[in-house]
């Protein structure tokens, strides 16, 4: 027996002689990975998406879903005696009679809300140095796909603990599917079993909708997601070295494992760190959901923010024929506005393609300066999202700021039409000037002594 | 408290004016073997088991969430940054230059797209089969979609169903009768009727008192509010969230009216004019019950709600 050389060399000539895998094991050892932080964020929320997987396997094995009532007998007094669910009285069962239940539950809170961060960023930097353009199209149109999972995925956790937060999250979700034209009631009843709110029929759904069939499509996408870009290889930005035809960067050994790791596990210690430090979710406060309950300033996990937005914002609008509604207020803000968000998502690389009418390979990304219109047009699509996000929590700015609920929501309804086009005037002119600023010739160039002795001019 | 203040300012200007007065440092070479770097990674690793040892300790004694978790991170923490500092110190940090795979065979497609044809050349009713074909595969998979309907019962009956008819008792959380002597002018209570599930949507009621000199409601409701006491469905009709808020003036110069307000995107309704929005998403008007007072001065329902209960669909009558 030798030392841990002897152990990897043997594996290797094991695995090599069953499956032929070395060639493979070296052309991924000499993976290229170009080097720039923003390239970090897509494999933040990946780990974030591993973390929350093993927390939340954890997780399932101590809760129960269900609507059945119980009797709270817990540690925690102010609700001792109170009918709770299973859902929500079993989520209390984690959170204070489990060791360790708590860090893990809040970990997996945190985790998810990371996760999203993460994602929003992600696509962000897709979208403002264009690398969604061909042949990425395909594996943006993945990712877009898998925000909107990630989305579901949140909303559908959130509501599993049965607690007044999750009650009035499920509630608005139930009756903007109500508002589907012509087959909303019909849809509402279909997911729900019936009426709302239900009974172990839609929490079990829920549930298994929560911890499998989401999980694993974000998990089948995650895999394609990765197999298109080891396929296409990374994008680069533009550089001394570096072409429409090569990658220039780190290799995936050792420099790149390295740090890769070393990002999963900062990942991994910042969610923990949350989990343990900063209190998320305290259902004890909330207490246990009754469709005859409901509490002021509520507010959902922040990716559910531009949702909340636009049903405040909009206006009473509804679609009448004889007395008899036909489109319910819901739709505009709770169906329609997310689907034009993301039908524009979905539909912009395509957009642009027609607009430029450049259908080539590109491999070398731009730099949202140089594109100034493409960066100002997402600038402003972006804000108008951010507006209406921040229009969800108008209840708080107007507890904390004292400024009149009514007033917020026709400020945010004018700052939702008026600040993109605010952002992208303000942006193209932004764009021009750190351009113009570039343009000016580099002053010199450095020289650097070669180990060998010899000098080398390194343009800047 | 304010000299450690000042002391501590004090110091931060210091170190500021201590870094900008040193000279650039040489670069240092990234790519070091041995030394400072490897010790540092060292120290780092031999830490990761000490906070790990921590946690289990923590785990086995008091298990506070806040130490678990300070224990735990610490421990992936300090890991993250061993890794960190040895691949961006430790290891070679050399650029590397691959070339990008071609993508496109053209002409690879001409073959294949032959190849797919062939088989279907000699064929004379190659569109019809294909048609078939393609109808064949809809219906398979429209068959097997069907028993998706399981999973609710059609539309209809449940929404529109309400358990309140003329003469059924209000009750309070704990199933009490209501004595309509006990609410107060500016009151706000939760009401279901008397042995009906709570949770249904048809079920709660808020119940509000105001001056009958307030009342404004429309002709045919003139008698549905005994006493200025009125009954409205709790459940909003924007999107179902509990109209949990009632506002009720403290100085009626200048406090706006009497009114029922629902905290998820607060629809406001009017109370005094039987419901009526007057702010807010919402758009139909919130549905009242009408009142009376039985012979034991408890309140009792009149008959059913004015208008469909929670949340519109297509089709819901908008009064």
């Amino acid at each position: 027996m030798g030392g841990p050389e002897e152990l990897i060399r043997g594996a290797v000539s094991y695995f090599d002689a069953r499956l032929g895998g070395v060639p493979v094991l070296r052309k991924t050892l000499h993976y290229v990975f170009p080097d720039h932080w923003s390239f970090m964020l897509g494999e933040i929320a990946l780990y974030c998406f591993v973390v929350l997987v093993g927390t939340g396997i954890y997780l399932t094995l101590f809760f129960d879903a269900s609507y059945a009532h119980e009797v709270y007998r817990g540690s925690y007094a102010p609700l001792r005696g109170t009918e709770v669910t299973k859902a929500f009285g079993s989520t209390m069962q984690i959170s204070y009679e489990t060791k360790a239940g708590l860090l893990i539950r809040q970990a997996h809170h945190w985790a998810a809300n990371l996760f999203l961060v993460a994602i929003v960023l992600h696509l962000l930097r897709i979208f403002f140095t264009g690398a969604f353009r061909r042949p990425r199209d395909v594996n943006a149109a993945v990712g877009v796909t898998m925000l909107a999972l990630a989305l579901l995925e949140g909303y559908a956790g959130y509501s599993l603990p049965d607690d007044l937060l999750s009650g009035m999250g499920l509630a608005i979700g139930y009756s903007v599917l109500l508002s589907v034209p012509v087959i909303g009631a019909w849809l509402g009843a279909l997911v729900w079993g019936g009426a709302f709110p239900g009974g172990d029929e839609f929490v079990s759904r829920l549930y298994i909708a929560h911890v499998l069939l989401l999980p694993i499509a974000i998990a089948l996408l995650v895999t394609i997601h990765l197999a298109i870009i080891v396929r296409q290889k990374h994008t680069q930005f533009p550089g001394r070295g570096k072409t429409e035809r090569n990658v220039v960067g780190t290799r995936l050994w050792p420099a790149y494992a390295l740090r890769s790791t070393s990002l999963l596990l900062a990942v991994v210690a910042v969610v923990f760190l949350l989990g343990g430090l900063v209190q998320i979710n305290p259902i004890w406060l909330w207490g246990p959901y009754h469709t005859y309950a409901a509490t002021n300033g509520a507010q959902p996990d922040w990716y559910l923010g531009w949702l909340i937005g636009g049903l405040r914002l909009m206006p009473p609008l509804e679609i009448h024929v004889f007395g008899y509604t036909l489109v319910p207020n819901p739709f505009f803000g709770g169906m329609l506005f997310p689907l034009v968000v993301f039908t524009l998502l979905y539909a912009w690389p395509a957009i642009e393609r027609r607009i430029t009418g450049d259908d080539a390979r590109h491999e070398l990304l731009d730099r949202p300066r140089d594109v100034a219109w493409r960066t100002a047009l997402v600038a402003a699509f972006f804000t108008w999202v951010a507006v209406i996000f921040v229009a969800g929590s108008a209840d708080q700015i107007s507890v904390h700021f004292q400024i009149p609920y009514g007033q917020q929501v026709w400020f945010f309804r004018i700052a939702a039409l008026a600040a993109p086009v605010l952002v992208y005037l303000v942006t193209r002119r932004v764009c021009a000037e750190l351009r113009s600023r570039n343009s000016r010739p580099p002053r010199g160039a450095v020289v650097r002594r070669t180990p060998a002795g010899g000098f080398e001019r390194i343009e800047r | 408290m304010r000299a450690l203040g000042r002391w501590l300012v004090a110091a931060l200007l210091l170190l500021i004016g201590r870094r900008r007065a040193r000279p650039a440092r040489p670069e240092r070479p990234r790519y070091e073997a041995g030394g400072r770097d490897e010790l540092l990674v060292l120290t780092l690793l031999a830490a990761v088991p000490a906070a790990c040892v921590a946690f289990v300790v923590v785990y086995f004694t008091d298990a506070s969430t806040q130490w678990l978790g300070l224990a735990l991170g610490g421990a992936f923490a300090l890991a993250a940054a061993a890794a960190g500092i040895a691949g961006k110190r430790l290891v070679s940090q050399k650029r590397h230059v691959e070339p990008r795979p071609e993508l496109e065979h053209p002409e690879e497609q001409e073959e294949v797209l032959r190849e797919l044809h062939e088989p279907g050349e000699g064929l004379t009713r190659r569109r019809l089969l294909l048609t078939a074909a393609g109808g064949a595969v809809a219906a398979l998979l429209g068959a097997l979609a069907i028993p998706a309907l399981s999973l609710g019962p059609g539309a209809g009956g449940r929404l529109t169903r309400s358990p309140w008819r003329r003469g059924r008792r209000l009750v309070d959380e704990q199933g009490r009768p209501i004595a309509a002597a006990t609410i107060e002018v500016g009151n706000f209570l939760t009401a279901f009727p008397e042995g009906a599930d709570k949770e249904d949507f048809a079920s709660p009621l808020v119940v509000v008192r105001i001056r009958p000199d307030e009342l404004r409601l429309p002709a045919h409701r003139s008698n549905w509010a005994p006493d200025g006491i009125l009954a409205f469905s709790k459940i909003c009709t924007h999107a179902g969230c509990a109209v949990a808020l009632f506002r009720y003036p403290l100085y009626r110069p200048r406090s706006p009216k009497p009114a029922l307000v629902c905290p998820c995107h607060y629809s406001t309704f009017d109370v005094a004019r039987g419901g009526h929005r007057i702010f807010g998403p919402a758009d139909r008007a919130l549905p009242q019950l009408p009142l009376a007072i039985d012979g034991e001065g408890n309140l009792v329902a009149a008959g059913d709600f004015s208008g469909r209960v929670g949340p519109s669909w297509w089709g819901v009558r908008k009064s």
